[in-house]
This record gives C-alpha cells, sequence and structure tokens, in this order.
C-alpha cells in the first residue's frame, strides 16, 4: 500500500514539475508547483521524516510560493505569450547539469547494489533533531542565520524611502 | 502497519461525524452571528423561517444551491473554480487536528476523540494555515477585477503578515508542553492552563486567529466600504457558499485551536469532556461575533504596522522570557 502511494505521489510531483516548467502563465507555474511540493511533503512523510514534510508544507509551498504569487500579482507580466520557447542554446547549460546528476546518480546505485538500504525506516523524533541540528551543528546554524540576518539588512537599505 | 476492519471503520465513523458536526455548526454559526448582531444593534435578527428562525440556514443553503453560478468574462475559468475550494478544505482540514474529548474505549481499544494525532501536529496546523492563503489570492486574481485583486493582495499581505505572529506566539506553548503532539499539549495543562503561564501568548495568539479569520476589525481583504466584497465579490452561488462557509468553519476551528492550546482543551470539571470544549470553543465563536458588532475597520496601513512593529518584537520577547524562565524555575 505504501508502495502504490510512493508511485502515485511520485508521478503526480513529476509531471507537476515539468507542468511548471512548461506553463507559460506565472501564476499557472506556481500552482503547479504547489501541488509538486505538497505531494514531495506527503512522500517525506511515508520516508518517516514527519518534520520535513512539515517544513516543506511550510516553508516551500506556504511560505516562498505566497511570496512568489505576491510578487507576480503585483508586477502584472501583461501578456505572457510572447515570452516564446527557449532555444536548445539556453536549456544547454541544464541539460549538461542534469545529466552530471543523472549518471552520478546511476553510477552511485550500481556501485552500491540494491541490499545494503536500511529494511526498516526508524521515524526520528522531534527532539533528537533538534537536539542534533542545534548541538552537533549549531555553529552551521548560527552561521546560516547570520548570512539570512545579512540579506534581510541589504533588502532593507534597497527598499528605503530615499528622502531628496 | 497493518489495521483491520474495525480500526478502519472506526477511523470513517469518526471523519463522517466530525465533518457533519461540523458543517451543522458553521451553518448555525451564520444564524447564529445575524440574531446576535440584530441584538446588539436593536433589532430581532431572522426569527421568520421555522421557530425562532431556526430553519433559516437551511433556506439559505437552498438559495445558494439554486442560484446561478456566474463566470466573469475574461476571467481565469480553472482557477476561479478552484480557487473556493483551496479556501474551503484547509479549514476542513484543520478541523481534524483538534482533540475533542478523552479518549474513549470502543471494542476494547482505546479510541482517541481526534481523526489524527500526528506527532508534528501543531505544525501541521501552522502549515495548512499557509496553505489556506491560495484561495484568497487566487480568487481574487482569477475573478479579472479591480476589486478582488486589491482584495487578495491586500488578504495575502495581511495572511502571511499574521501567519508570523500565529507561529511565534504558540512557540512558548511548545516549549511548556514539550511536544508538538496536540494531544500532549492538552495533556500537559491536566494541572494549569497555559492562558496562566501564558497571558501574553495567548492575547498574541487571539488577535492573529481574528486576522487569519479575516473579521472585523481585520476586514482589510474584503471591505465593503471601499471593495464591494473583496476577493469574492465576483462569486456567486455555491461558489461563493464555499468561500463563506470555509471563513465559518475556519472560526470554528480557530476558536477550538485557541481553547487547545491555551485553556486546556477538553479538561474541565464536572461536565463531560466534549461538552467543555464545545463551550470554549464556542466562547471564542461569540467572542468573533461580538467584536465584529463593536468594533470599527483598522486601516490597511494600521494594521501591517501593528503586526510588524508591535505584535512581533513582543512575541519573540516573550519567548526569550520564556525560555529564561524555563531554564532558572525549571518549570514544564
Amino acid at each position: 500500500m505504501e508502495q502504490a502511494l510512493f508511485y502515485i505521489l511520485a508521478t503526480v510531483t513529476v509531471v507537476a514539475t515539468i507542468l511548471a516548467i512548461a506553463e507559460k502563465h506565472p501564476v499557472h507555474a506556481i500552482v503547479y508547483l504547489v501541488t509538486s511540493f505538497f505531494s514531495l511533503a506527503v512522500i517525506f512523510y511515508l520516508l518517516a521524516a514527519p518534520l520535513i514534510a512539515m517544513f516543506e508544507v511550510i516553508i516551500y509551498a506556504g511560505a516562498v510560493m505566497v511570496l512568489f504569487m505576491f510578487v507576480v500579482m503585483m508586477l502584472d507580466l501583461g501578456n505572457p505569450g510572447e515570452a516564446g520557447r527557449p532555444t536548445l542554446r539556453h536549456c544547454l547549460p541544464a541539460l549538461l547539469l542534469a545529466g552530471i546528476t543523472l549518471v552520478s546518480l546511476v553510477l552511485l546505485v550500481i556501485g552500491r547494489g540494491a541490499e545494503e538500504g536500511p529494511d526498516v525506516l526508524q521515524v526520528v523524533s522531534i527532539r533528537d533533531f533538534a537536539a542534533t541540528l542545534f548541538g552537533r551543528y549549531g555553529v552551521a546554524i548560527e552561521i546560516i542565520s547570520m548570512q539570512l540576518l545579512f540579506a534581510i539588512v541589504g533588502a532593507l537599505y534597497l527598499g528605503r524611502r530615499r528622502r531628496p | 502497519m497493518s489495521y483491520d476492519l474495525i480500526d478502519i471503520a472506526l477511523a470513517f465513523g469518526k471523519i463522517a461525524v466530525i465533518f457533519m458536526v461540523i458543517l451543522l455548526l458553521a451553518a448555525y454559526l451564520v444564524l447564529a452571528e445575524r440574531v446576535l448582531l440584530g441584538r446588539i444593534q436593536e433589532r430581532f435578527g431572522p426569527n421568520r423561517v421555522g421557530p425562532f428562525g431556526l430553519l433559516q440556514p437551511i433556506a439559505d443553503g437552498i438559495k445558494m444551491l439554486v442560484k446561478e453560478d456566474v463566470k466573469p468574462a475574461g476571467a481565469d475559468k480553472w482557477l476561479f473554480y478552484l480557487a473556493p475550494a483551496m479556501a474551503a478544505i484547509p479549514a476542513i482540514m484543520i478541523v481534524s487536528l483538534i482533540p475533542f474529548g478523552a479518549p474513549l474505549t470502543f471494542f476494547g481499544r482505546p479510541v482517541g476523540m481526534q481523526v489524527v494525532d500526528l506527532n508534528v501536529g501543531l505544525l501541521l496546523f501552522i502549515g495548512f494555515s499557509s496553505i489556506a492563503v491560495y484561495g484568497v489570492a487566487l480568487g481574487g486574481w482569477a475573478s479579472n477585477s479591480k476589486y478582488s485583486l486589491l482584495g487578495s493582495v491586500r488578504g495575502l499581505a495581511q495572511l502571511i503578515s499574521y501567519e508570523i505572529t500565529m507561529g511565534l506566539s504558540l512557540v512558548p506553548v511548545v516549549m511548556l508542553a514539550r511536544s508538538f503532539q496536540l494531544s500532549e499539549i492538552v495533556d500537559a495543562q491536566k494541572t494549569g492552563w497555559f492562558i496562566l503561564y501564558q497571558p501574553i501568548a495567548f492575547l498574541i495568539f487571539l488577535i492573529s486567529i481574528v486576522a487569519e479569520c479575516r473579521r472585523i476589525p481585520f476586514d482589510i481583504p474584503e471591505a465593503e466600504g471601499e471593495l464591494v466584497a473583496g476577493f469574492h465579490t465576483e462569486y456567486s452561488g455555491l461558489r461563493f457558499g464555499l468561500f463563506f462557509v470555509g471563513e465559518y468553519i475556519n472560526i470554528i476551528a480557530l476558536g477550538g485551536l485557541a481553547a487547545t492550546f491555551f485553556l486546556g482543551g477538553w479538561h474541565g470539571p464536572l461536565l463531560p469532556p466534549v461538552l467543555w470544549f464545545l463551550i470554549k470553543a464556542l466562547a471564542f465563536a461569540f467572542l468573533f461575533i461580538w467584536l465584529r458588532g463593536t468594533l470599527p475597520r483598522l486601516r490597511y496601513d494600521q494594521l501591517m504596522h501593528f503586526c510588524w512593529k508591535v505584535l512581533t518584537p513582543v512575541a519573540l520577547l516573550n519567548i526569550l522570557a520564556t525560555g529564561w524562565f524555563i531554564l532558572l524555575v525549571g518549570k514544564g
């Protein structure tokens, strides 16, 4: 049953992501991407990572995409049909990176063999997760939070009201 | 994981009962609001359909069902049709997280009185309330109307701002209960309700849920005086009904959650737990209606300044103070 669920969700995620890229209208693309994030969150839940699933919903589907939509609505992009399809030259860097990722994934799977994966997924409690995150990786968290603080200060500087 | 038939039957039974009860409560909350507002404004309110007007919600439902479903010219068809559901479904899903009674025993097995008791329940609530923004945003955008678009842009800004204060006001609750699981949060309040330890967090949460429901004094997205009806101006018939019912389900759900987080959930003396829970949740609904009858609407800039310059810093300081308190006193 969980396997069947996984395949359904994986199909939804991949199809929604492809549609998000192929869709010309930015608001529709956002809706497809939110769908993809949502099914991805359920996949995380199936993988016994409920906390990550919740972060996926709250941060990506709930916060980041809402801000995207806010920007799209404020900009009013007029006629999105005129943008035109990207040519092969535009796609080349993306195709190259995707190729590298795919090849390394295949190599990894072949090199490892099938039997090494854990049989039973163990649910990590939120307390253990938090203790690891703020204990062992505490310095990294602090550095990242400082980086976000710089971004906020930068945004405030750019968005300040200029007085003549 | 293996389930047997009784488990599945119990789960579906719970879902069906809660769904029916919540829809009925939402319908009668509309009537209660109209009657109470009438009394506040010294009139009678609806009292013609049935005894004391009790059949009014059913008449309203039939009216909405048979009304014409109008789609404005130039509207984005699919998103226009989808948006009401996107507004109502998260509200209904939030109800499934609330523990509304003490665990009972059916067929020799313990059954929790809530649909799901996840260990990340509180986070799922925040997730659903952040998803609910899309109904407001897409509904207004897809209508191809300036009033609707203005309403939904205002709604977007308001909802994402007040979500932050709502999340921050729940952090002290998690710190005291030491869990994200709603049933454990209720159990942690067996001896003392969290409103006693966290009056400031309770006030911030209360203000935030009024803003999340887009109720007066925070009904900027649908301000009638300026925007006709805001993001649902162009909706009619059952699609408008979905927005409408979603709003009232949201009131009950958020009232129930406020009772769960701060007022000890279903704990209470003498009366049965389910009754206690209903009393607490409906008291919040009454408060919402009372606010609507009493307060004027805030201005948009006042609303945003209040959120970012008052509530957010106070909520952050409250978290810091709670942390020190727990560290020094060892409570929790």
